[in-house]
């Protein structure tokens, strides 16, 4: 794929399956030069937390759309990053809004 | 044409009235645009120089789970930057000229990340104030008119509170440890808390651009009326963690239902705003520095996949 | 516990480099790929140093002569080359190694079982940026030529047999070498030639003798633990 006059990467939009049985969900899009890095940096942005199953990465300029229609991305907690999470950490009973 | 403009306005104005989201291929006024971009842009700008203040702990940090802890906070603050460049890109301006104009200066990021970490403990105080504040201003994002940047906002600030939670155990360790440590933690608090108040913008008075975006429901809340509302959610917290918060004026008052609290110098925000803050310069040199510096790997990635094809395998 | 600490100090001391690109990587998207690696390392050293005792005693308290990682992971960024190459020779080797621990019955098993996936992917991402450096442009290329040229030195220490490994390390060092051999193939270089093991009687990083960058490493690392002696964080 051309990588345009700028030398940008081009942007591909990210579709992640959170869980068997789910269909595959626009999660976001990102800077890739080529589908296979496009999909592996798609894991480590889109999947940090979660267990996608599995990743689709389109091209954003080969997306004919009538109008958007993208839902927000699916979170399953990985299991041993427990500090991403803010219940990792322990407060004192009766501090409020953290 | 005219008349086309005209009731284009008015599915706009009939959507934002309804409380419905606006969407990248929907019409909207050239002015709602250029506020967004604007807005975004400096939002994601924060996220990647913020990084800089955090990272330079990362080597020293004091035990192995502290450790991860700050690798994993500094690298989500560079997937929030993603997220943000690609809500931004939805408006048709590509991550490249955004960063052009964040290198040349031409747009801003938040100036709190012109501040200096001098200890440990200021890691902490980013992670409870800073990002505090933060999450005051961009919980109401989430509800914000258009749709794209509401969506990266609420990914984001699910991510974000474990930020603020560390940020705050952390200073409970110190708080509760030794003398040193306590001390280290008091003077990072003193350091930190009238730039972060100075993180909601300018008093309402004096805001260049919340009115027109309150209108256009970018925003949701006044600077003034999210600053009170932190300061209201840090008070207790502070007593919480038996750090003083360095304002005399700070006091309870019961008709106001609010604290009080002493003025902020705006003198030194305009200062730091205007390039004059003590690591503005040394944070847009790292940043365009490393730009430059990857520009051969960008290239080189790009070159393959031209002799390649798309698919790079 | 000499397994425990040689492989825990491997990684300790490679996702402390790794943490270093922090803010200073080629592009966002890479940014958030280094730290993934950098933070299966720090996870994979905790588990192993926690098996030989105090996971941070072991970390900051020890003196250089004490750790017992190999030099190659010591050895600091460079460019984004250098850091590929770097990556490219070690998770190589992790991989092949762990794959083995993990169809064993040793101790480390069941870490390495969990581990090798993590490796894997960190393999895959060496792989491919070698491929993109070496076949990108003529800077790339020569820039990645000169990364794996400066770094081959340290790559015959990686199979010095490691007591309570118990492991082929000459067929691992085979297909080391064959796995290498393809890639850098693949990415149009050549496996660099000259010698891979000190001309130093004292030993290598197994045996606690490290190259001077990692006392400066050390030094940083450890520095805020030192000066609170017994305080908790």
């Amino acid at each position: 794929m051309s990588s345009g006059t700028s030398g940008e990467w081009p942007l591909w939009e990210v579709f992640v399956r959170g869980r068997r049985g789910l269909s595959h969900t626009h999660a976001g899009s990102l800077h890739a030069p080529d589908a296979e890095m496009a999909l592996r940096s798609a894991r480590d942005l889109y999947t940090r937390r979660s267990e996608g199953v599995s990743i689709w990465v389109v091209p954003s300029n080969r997306i004919t759309a009538s109008s958007p229609d993208e839902k927000d991305p699916f979170f399953e907690p990985a299991a041993d990053k427990p500090y991403r999470h803010p219940t990792f950490y322990e407060i004192p009973e009766g501090v409020r809004h953290l | 044409m005219a008349a086309d403009a005209e009731a284009y306005q008015t599915v706009f104005d009939a959507a934002l009235a309804a409380d419905e989201r606006i969407e990248p291929r929907d019409w909207m006024p050239d002015e709602y645009r250029a506020s967004l971009v604007r807005q975004m842009a400096q939002h994601a700008h924060s996220e990647i120089i913020g990084m800089q203040p955090e990272a330079n702990w990362i080597s020293r940090a004091p035990s192995l789970r502290r450790k991860a802890i700050l690798m994993a906070k500094v690298q989500d603050e560079a997937g929030h930057g993603l997220y943000l460049y690609s809500a931004a890109e939805t408006l048709g301006t590509s991550r490249d000229e955004l960063l052009d104009k964040l290198h040349s200066g031409r747009q801003k990021y938040s100036s709190i990340f012109n501040y200096p970490t001098l200890t440990w403990a200021d890691v902490g105080v980013i992670g409870w104030l800073v990002d505090g504040a933060a999450i005051t201003n961009q919980v109401p994002l989430c509800r914000c008119s258009y749709g794209p940047y509401a969506r990266a906002m609420v990914r984001i600030c699910k991510e974000e509170s474990f930020h603020q939670r560390q940020g705050f155990e952390l200073l409970l360790a110190l708080s509760r440890g030794t003398e040193a440590q306590r001390a280290m933690a008091q003077d990072a608090v003193d350091r930190w808390w009238w730039p972060s108040l100075m993180m909601f913008g300018p008093p309402d008075e004096a805001s260049a651009h919340s009115a027109q975006s309150m209108a256009w429901k970018i925003k949701r809340h006044s600077n003034d009326e999210l600053r009170q509302r932190f300061v209201d959610i840090c008070v207790p917290q502070a007593e919480a963690l038996g750090l003083t918060l360095p304002d005399p004026d700070l006091r309870w008052n019961e008709d106001r239902g609010h604290y009080d609290f002493g003025p902020i110098d705006w003198e030194e925000f305009r200062q730091v705003l205007r390039g004059n803050g003590p690591c503005n310069t040394q944070r847009i040199s790292q940043r365009r520095r490393a730009h430059e510096e990857g520009a051969w790997v960008r290239e080189a990635a790009a070159a393959y996949a031209a002799k390649h094809g798309e698919a790079g395998a | 516990m000499t397994a425990a600490l040689a492989l825990g100090d491997d990684a300790l001391v490679l996702s402390h480099r790794l943490g270093e690109w922090a803010g200073h990587a080629p592009v966002l998207e890479e940014e958030v790929a280094l730290a993934n690696i950098a933070l299966d390392l720090l996870g994979q050293a905790r588990v192993l140093l926690s098996l030989v005792g105090d996971e941070d005693e072991l970390a900051y308290l020890r003196e250089e002569r004490a750790f017992r990682n190999v030099q190659l992971v010591e050895q600091p960024n460079g460019d984004f080359a250098h850091t590929i190459a770097r990556q490219l020779y070690f998770s190589t080797y992790q991989q092949q190694l762990y794959d083995r621990l993990a169809r064993g019955d040793g101790p480390f098993a069941p870490l390495a079982a969990k581990a090798v996936k993590e490796v894997a992917y960190h393999r895959d991402h060496a792989e491919h940026w070698t491929l993109r450096l070496g076949d990108g442009t003529a800077e790339s290329h020569e820039r990645m030529r000169r990364g794996l040229e400066a770094l081959w030195r340290f790559t015959g220490e990686l199979f010095e047999p490691v007591e309570g490994c118990e492991v082929d390390w000459t067929a691992l060092h085979d297909e080391w070498l064959a796995r290498i051999t393809a890639v850098l193939d693949r990415a149009t270089l050549t496996v660099p030639e000259g010698p891979r093991r000190g001309a130093w009687a004292a030993g290598a990083g197994r045996q606690g003798v490290h190259t001077e960058p990692f006392g400066r490493m050390l030094a940083e690392m450890q520095h805020l633990h030192r000066s609170h002696p017994g305080a908790s964080w």
